[in-house]
């Protein structure tokens, strides 16, 4: 994985020097709240509900032991034990004080992370695909790539005050795990006929009030060109995008309004300027970032997955969890691995500082010291041998970490919402609390089977309701919680937005949506092979609606 | 009020005339662009130095083909939040070649100066003594930067292969 060298060392030294002042100025008074609150924004820290909140950036989702046992002290000594991993890849502290953060950030700088805009309207996280360099159907490694738009997106002096925050996210496989259609821009690696690698660029795409899919923005970049083409749109955004209603403000709005072939004559034109600059990237900086993402020393095994289905015939639950949370490596004789952190017992994406000390070590023991973090607020590790698989089950499972649900309908993405936010209308955590303890049976949940389901306490979709399977919205009427349903939102590949069923539903009545949802897709389905989306997409909304509401 | 160009503290000779009634007789000034399109015979007769404000919603296409007539451009920031003159900077700098001031004016935050310094921004408004000294502070804030411009500045790239 990356590792910081002498300059980025230095530079990450200038900011927590330059923070610790800002902070200073505003607690002697000399700096008003709304002086300070875009300097604290632009490093990660929110006023929240009850406290200031602090989202510091995972890089596209990669970690080491180090930075994670980092990450668990910082929980402990300056929060309340625990952290929040976010739909972004990012990790939130939820309870952290205005005085201690210059020693915070400066704890977080020696493990060479930072909150550096993870909030603002900037150019946030560059978020990736968590199987990233390991799995077996990838075409190239997207983190080196997502390194070199880190570098060129942090403290990027033309593009800190955009109209709105900025989004981006790569791909290097056919199998979409980073969401990339629903982001500002995503760039998708794969092979030309020649055999060469490029990027598919979209544009445009995003979630909040106005939920859209990326459009093709041009079908063929080569890698050199990266970083001028990001610069050439992101600078006809910061030009044209709308800064009057902030609702109207992101990409996806001026792409829209603009039409997309226009925009793209845009940005052509811009392009055609500041290609041959120093933007352009050549071969050897791109081997250099490149071999910082060498592949682990992988030793020569056989495979043994037989061995391990032998296991599960042994151990129903080691069975389930096998079928559920592991993903098929690109070296023979290993294994994906994901940590659920959706267990009943604590809110979608929480972990505790002893979870975290415990993931650490398991690292260290099985996955050559390092983790991800994915989208769906789980943890990853990509590099198990298979023959410690079992072994590493058992760990996981005696830290609570190894419900076998990745992919089900009890791994539910749900931000933080009104338990914890400020924008939130409606709670988020208890209804998740409540679906996943409705399924807790592990063979109901297997037959339900590949299904997501994705809760927002509000409009502004962080809990990425839209692109669920199964997508469900809080709303506050007349001082009740209601819960909207969509179907049929998909945010990998064949990216989808969900349509909505009809009115929705109070908080006592969720569960038994759900469950009644659930009911109608295995009466409908062809076979145990056809996946709820698919269900869907064949039947329509019709038996759903009837399910929900009665036949009239 | 002071003015720093170039890093230092200098004398400003240009009066901006956006809210007076009618133009001094004599002395450069900063006119609008409006006043530019609509004077600009009688601007150029004047035989003084000419600055120009660009609002955040005036791009510098507006005054590509009259760049030689000014000896600075003063970039509009109505609120900090509007970053669109970080681009206009760069769009002067990079691809007209406009080598003259070009200053910034209006609700601008000290962090924000060495942004706009790297986007070729070289002349701010300062306010008061207090906020010279603190400029002189957030001016060093950062020795390294990872985005090519054309400020001249040496980016971390640049120190990695050197």
């Amino acid at each position: 994985m990356y590792r910081y060298d002498e300059f980025d060392h230095t530079f990450m030294a200038e900011r927590v020097a330059q923070f610790s002042r800002q902070v200073a100025r505003r607690m002697s008074g000399e700096m008003t709240e709304e002086q300070f609150r875009p300097l604290r924004l632009m490093n990660g820290l929110y006023l929240q509900l009850h406290a200031y909140m602090l989202r510091v950036n995972v890089p596209y989702g990669s970690l080491s032991s180090t930075q994670l046992r980092g990450l668990a002290e910082i929980a402990r000594k300056y929060d309340r034990n625990y952290g929040h991993f976010t739909t972004r890849q990012n990790i939130q502290y939820n309870w952290v004080k205005l005085d201690e953060m210059p020693a915070l950030l400066g704890d977080l700088a020696k493990i060479e992370m930072h909150g550096i805009q993870s909030s603002g309207n900037c150019i946030r996280n560059t978020t990736s695909d968590q199987y990233a360099g390991a799995s077996a159907d990838e075409i190239e490694d997207p983190r080196v790539y997502c390194e070199i738009i880190r570098q060129w997106s942090t403290l990027h002096p033309e593009f800190s005050y955009l109209p709105r925050k900025f989004k981006i996210a790569v791909t290097g496989a056919p199998k979409d795990r980073a969401a990339v259609a629903l982001h500002d821009i995503g760039l998708r690696l794969y092979h030309n006929a020649e055999g060469k690698t490029g990027f598919e660029v979209l544009v445009g795409g995003g979630q909040g009030r106005t939920p859209v899919i990326a459009k093709t923005i041009r079908k063929w970049l080569e890698p050199e060109d990266m970083l001028s083409y990001l610069e050439a749109i992101v600078r006809v955004y910061n030009l044209w995008g709308r800064r009057d209603n902030k609702y109207k403000a992101r990409i996806k709005i001026l792409v829209n309004a603009t039409g997309i072939d226009e925009f793209r004559n845009q940005v052509d034109a811009e392009w055609d300027k500041i290609k041959d600059t120093k933007l352009q990237l050549d071969a050897e900086e791109i081997e250099r970032i490149r071999a910082y993402f060498a592949s682990p020393a992988y030793e020569t095994l056989p495979d043994y997955s037989a061995e391990l289905i032998a296991h599960g015939e042994q151990n129903s639950a080691f069975k389930a969890w096998l079928a559920s949370n592991t993903a098929a490596h690109k070296v023979t004789g290993y294994l994906i691995v994901n940590l659920s952190l959706k267990s009943p017992k604590q809110p979608p994406g929480d972990i505790t500082s002893e979870q975290m000390l415990a993931t650490a070590d398991l690292a260290d023991h099985y996955n050559f010291g390092e983790l991800r973090v994915n989208h769906r607020q789980n943890l990853t590790f990509t590099d198990v041998r298979q023959v410690d698989v079992y072994e590493l089950w058992q760990k996981l499972a005696a830290l609570d970490l190894a419900t076998p649900n990745i992919g089900k309908v009890s791994d539910i993405i749900a931000c933080p919402g009104l338990d914890y936010c400020a924008l939130a209308n409606a709670r988020s955590i208890p209804i998740a609390e409540r679906i996943q303890q409705r399924f807790e049976d592990i063979d109901r949940l297997h037959d339900v089977g590949e299904l997501s389901l994705n809760i927002s306490g509000c409009m502004n979709a962080c809990g990425h309701h839209h692109v669920g399977n199964i997508g469900i919205l809080g709303v506050e009427k007349k001082g009740q919680e209601y819960y909207q349903f969509t179907l049929g939102g998909s945010s990998t590949e064949d990216a989808a937005l969900g349509d909505r069923t009809g009115p929705g539903f109070s908080t006592d009545e969720v569960v038994n949506a759900v469950d009644r949802i659930l009911s109608t897709y295995i009466e409908q389905r062809d076979d145990v092979e056809e996946t709820f989306l698919e269900t869907y997409r064949r039947v329509g909304m019709a038996p759903f609606k009837e399910a929900l509401y009665g036949a009239n | 009020m002071a003015l720093i160009k170039d890093g230092v503290e200098a004398k400003d000779s240009f009066v901006n005339t956006s809210h007076l009634d009618t133009l001094p007789a004599s002395g450069d000034i900063i006119v609008s662009l409006d006043q530019w399109n609509e004077q600009r015979d009688a601007l150029l007769a004047r035989g003084t130095q000419l600055g120009v404000t660009l609002k955040s919603d005036q791009h510098p296409d507006s005054i590509a083909d009259d760049l030689q007539h000014f000896a600075l451009v003063a970039l509009e920031f109505p609120a900090f939040t509007d970053g669109r003159a970080y681009s206009y900077a760069r769009i002067l700098r990079d691809q007209y070649g406009f080598a003259k001031e070009l200053r910034a004016v209006g609700d601008v935050l000290l962090e924000q100066l060495l942004y706009m310094n790297r986007v070729g921004i070289n002349a701010f408004d300062i306010l008061g003594d207090n906020d010279l000294e603190q400029w002189k502070v957030a001016a060093a804030d950062y020795t390294v930067w990872y985005q090519p411009t054309n400020d001249g500045r040496k980016t971390i790239r640049d120190l990695r292969n050197s």
